[in-house]
């Protein structure tokens, strides 16, 4: 069906049709509109789920982590210090191998107080064993919150998984959604170290240093498994509803020379700079990176890359030219935009690109 | 039930586990576990318990043991109680914690599970003090015991954490120690037939950490009882009733003296600290007999 | 592609307003997007919201620097707020006014949302509610068509007033 939505509310009708069993969570902007719409779906009873009204975020997924384990779909949704309170139960549940699906809406850290777009928060979650996934549009934030329960309920998975939107620009924009008629999309879900008390173990007891680095490979093993069920799930969400989606959206890539490659809702607008470049003649693509962990692998050999970083891991570098020069041994123009909200547009990311110094950072709007 | 012999034979933890000798805690676990029976869910956050279940690949208790972050085991066992409930079964879900995961790091979650009325029962042995890390000093240490962070005594009463719980209104809330097996049993057992939020806090001596000879732990437990440290009690739906024990020594408290000589915490504490210990143990006392008979 | 700049005061209804013109454009089967501009909002706050129209799918999420159109829907932010900036020459202006205003060089328009409210009596907490007879402001301009502009009201509002106070403001509205 075809209608209109917010971001927000995009995911909350992706959670509503996944229907998970239990829904805790805590209230942080600009995340609460998803919240309070599942408040709303559970209080006028068109899903039956519970929803625990936890008193914190650590507790929203602690909750979570509890429910889960008894074999149950959960759901959160948080922001910012929200997040970042939750730190330590999000290394718990990925752990516990618990494929509790979560949004994040992507806002700035304070001090000071910010409450818009950037990414920061969400990457100084990557190493807790999440995949995290950055969607660019209303239709993509419904469409993945779909693909993502079925991909963290996986088997080959059982992992949780981290939707990242960014903060106003898309959580509190409305644009069109075409929902689907879901079917048997999501399997039911079955988690094979639900608890049973008819087979009581002991769940993350004290695990010494002969078998601790065990659990942590199988964490690796299946991160590397995701990468086959992301793209699987993807193509079964092609085959059934017709939008196409991979571990990277690419805009006139192919005979480009120059690539600009940017996360959210700037890899859209970097679509516009691209096609402002072309006409200048100078031949640009747009690499848009979807997904973060697993780290997918790039194609840009050849390629002049100019990487946008809304986020900046401090006395290093931008966080994604820095992943980028990792894995795949390229150099490129890094610049630092879009903090806290920071405006961006398509004229600013065309002249990022007419101006590239490859092998240098560039902080936006700081003259020094 | 009137006789410790009634109490079921079937056992839920193993003989041997990883406790210190004259552990107060995992004797007070074996009887919890007793009265709740094998439908059971024991959610516990770091503490002793987290050492004395054994470690991986092995467990020493009979029940799933979900093992859940300091400051998170209310909050886990909340999500772990509603999805059970939503899925019609009846589950018991215990959380057990020591002092330091519920009067200090875990206040937060243990608050909010209470307020949204969570059905479980919290269950927290208090040796008052961070034992399993070597005793370290918490929120529930009593003024003047020396810890390791506490050398020279610790200068604060002990928090009261029951007027805390007390303060959500709870259906059900008790008071145990591991001395008196017999009342624990039939009160995990009464809290259990209860829907909603239920608390016991179980005053649990430890050997090491309180530093008294290791077959000293139920003659410790019934001296704290006998000279009113401990007063032994339990709220049903606010109607507080004094449990034996405690009734018949709040007739005629023995001195504060007599519970604190015999443990090394206490050795340097000066005539002046047991004196406002004493004090403070006259005072609950009336504060618990005026509560009984409805003066306030 | 069409841009829109809507400017209001904080509690007004403008950010509704700019979803209710998002959703009539996308019911003409155009796409458009809506969007806030959030500060720390308070009440009574001069605020800008923002509407894009066009025939092709819109990328494009900065805020809107050279709008077609500027719409006050209440006239007293004028005194603070330099309503016309970035306002594209020959470009259009919409005031919530019982009377005209002068903005050489652009093309005014004005009409009285807020008596059009009050004579239905559609007021939230003592504050008329303008964003609804807007949109039939808006479909008089040829923003959007009627039909779809009562459709969108219809879609997210139940009290058939706010259909009838749109119908109102395109009947009253002088182009």
């Amino acid at each position: 069906m075809l209608t209109i939505a917010t971001g927000n509310k995009a995911v909350a009708a992706a959670v509503k049709q996944a229907h998970p069993s239990v829904v805790a969570a805590y209230p942080i902007t600009p995340q609460t509109e998803i919240i309070e719409q599942v408040a709303n779906f559970v209080a006028r009873k068109e899903i039956a789920t519970e929803y625990i009204p936890v008193e914190s975020e650590h507790s929203a997924m602690a909750a979570c982590i509890g429910a889960s384990v008894t074999g149950v779909r959960t759901f959160t949704a948080t922001s910012s210090h929200g997040l970042l309170y939750m730190h330590e139960m999000l290394h718990w549940a990925a752990g516990a191998r618990l494929p509790i699906v979560m949004a994040n809406v992507n806002r700035a850290l304070g001090p000071g107080w910010n409450t818009w777009a950037e990414h920061t928060d969400a990457f100084s979650q990557r190493d807790t064993g999440w995949l995290q996934v950055y969607v660019g549009t209303v239709q993509e934030a419904y469409d993945v919150t779909l693909m993502a329960f079925r991909i963290a309920e996986d088997e080959r998975v059982l992992l949780p998984v981290m939707v990242n939107l960014d903060g106003f620009s898309l959580s509190h924009i409305m644009q069109s959604l075409d929902t689907v008629d879901l079917g048997d999309f999501i399997p039911p879900i079955r988690l094979p170290h639900a608890i049973d008390v008819n087979n009581p173990m002991g769940y993350g007891p004290m695990t010494g240093p002969a078998d601790y680095f065990k659990f942590r490979w199988d964490i690796e093993r299946s991160m590397r498994d995701a990468r086959d069920v992301i793209r699987e799930t993807e193509e079964e969400f092609a085959r059934r509803f017709g939008r196409k989606y991979g571990p990277t959206e690419d805009y006139q890539c192919e005979d480009a020379d120059v690539v600009v490659v940017s996360m959210g809702t700037l890899g859209k607008e970097a679509e516009v700079a691209v096609d402002i470049l072309r006409k200048e003649g100078i031949k640009a693509g747009s690499m848009r990176l979807r997904w973060f962990r697993p780290f997918p692998d790039l194609d840009l050999k050849g390629k002049e890359v100019v990487v946008i970083d809304r986020d900046y891991s401090f006395g290093f570098g931008g966080v994604v030219a820095a992943s980028i020069k990792a894995k795949t041994g390229i150099e490129c123009y890094n610049v630092i935009a879009g903090l806290g909200g920071q405006e961006v547009t398509y004229d600013d990311i065309a002249d990022f690109v007419r101006n590239r110094k490859i092998g240098e950072e560039m902080w936006f709007g700081v003259s020094e | 039930m009137s006789t410790i012999s009634e109490i079921p034979k079937e056992e839920y933890i193993k003989t041997c586990t990883a406790a210190c000798a004259g552990c107060s805690s995992s004797l007070c676990l074996r009887y919890v576990l007793k009265a709740a029976g094998p439908d059971t869910v024991l959610v516990i956050p770091a503490c002793c318990t987290s050492v004395i279940q054994g470690v991986y690949p092995n467990t020493s208790f009979n029940v799933p043991v979900y093992n859940i972050a300091f400051a998170a085991a209310a909050a886990c066992a909340s999500g772990m109680s509603k999805a059970f409930r939503s899925a019609g079964k009846k589950t018991n879900v215990i959380a057990y914690a020591g002092d330091g995961g519920t009067v200090d790091i875990g206040i937060q979650s243990l608050s909010g599970a209470f307020e949204r009325g969570t059905d479980f029962l919290y269950i927290c042995y208090d040796n008052e003090a961070y034992g399993n890390t070597g005793m370290q000093r918490s929120g529930a240490t009593p003024l003047g015991a020396v810890t390791t962070t506490t050398p020279g005594g610790k200068g604060e009463f002990k928090k009261d954490l029951d007027r805390i719980v007390a303060a959500h209104n709870p259906p059900y809330m008790a008071t145990a120690c591991s001395a008196y097996p017999l009342d624990l049993y039939k009160k995990v057992k009464k809290a259990l037939s209860i829907e909603g939020p239920k608390f016991i806090h179980i005053l649990a001596p430890c050997p090491p950490g309180w530093r008294y000879e290791s077959d000293r732990t139920i003659e410790m437990g019934k001296l704290a009882v006998k000279t009113g440290s401990w007063v032994l009690w339990e709220r049903e739906y606010g109607k507080l009733t004094v449990s034996g024990p405690s009734k018949a020594a709040m007739k005629n408290p023995l001195p504060l003296e007599e519970y604190l000589k015999g443990q090394g915490r206490f050795k340097r504490v000066t005539p002046e600290i047991i004196n406002e210990l004493q004090q403070a143990v006259i005072k609950n006392l009336e504060r618990v007999r005026k509560e009984e008979e409805g003066i306030c | 592609m069409y841009e829109i700049r809507i400017h209001s005061r904080g509690g007004q209804g403008g950010v509704t307003a700019a979803r209710l013109l998002a959703l009539a454009a996308f019911r003409d089967g155009k796409y458009a997007t809506a969007c806030p501009f959030y500060g720390a909002e308070r009440r009574g706050a001069p605020v800008v919201s923002f509407v894009r129209i066009d025939d092709a799918p819109i990328k494009i999420y900065s805020q809107i620097r050279n709008p077609d159109m500027v719409v006050v829907l209440d006239a007293s932010v004028m005194e603070t707020v330099d309503v016309l900036q970035g306002l594209k020459k020959g470009g259009s202006v919409l005031v919530n006014s019982e009377h005209p205003h002068e903005f050489p060089g652009f093309v005014s328009h004005h009409v009285d949302l807020t008596d059009i409210a009050l004579a239905k009596n559609l007021a939230i907490a003592g504050t008329p509610i303008v964003n609804t007879p807007f949109l039939g402001a808006a479909a008089k301009l040829g923003i959007v068509s009627f039909e779809s502009a009562k459709q969108a009201i219809r879609e997210m509002f139940s009290d058939e007033r706010n259909v009838q106070v749109a119908e109102a403001a395109y009947k009253e509205m002088v182009i």
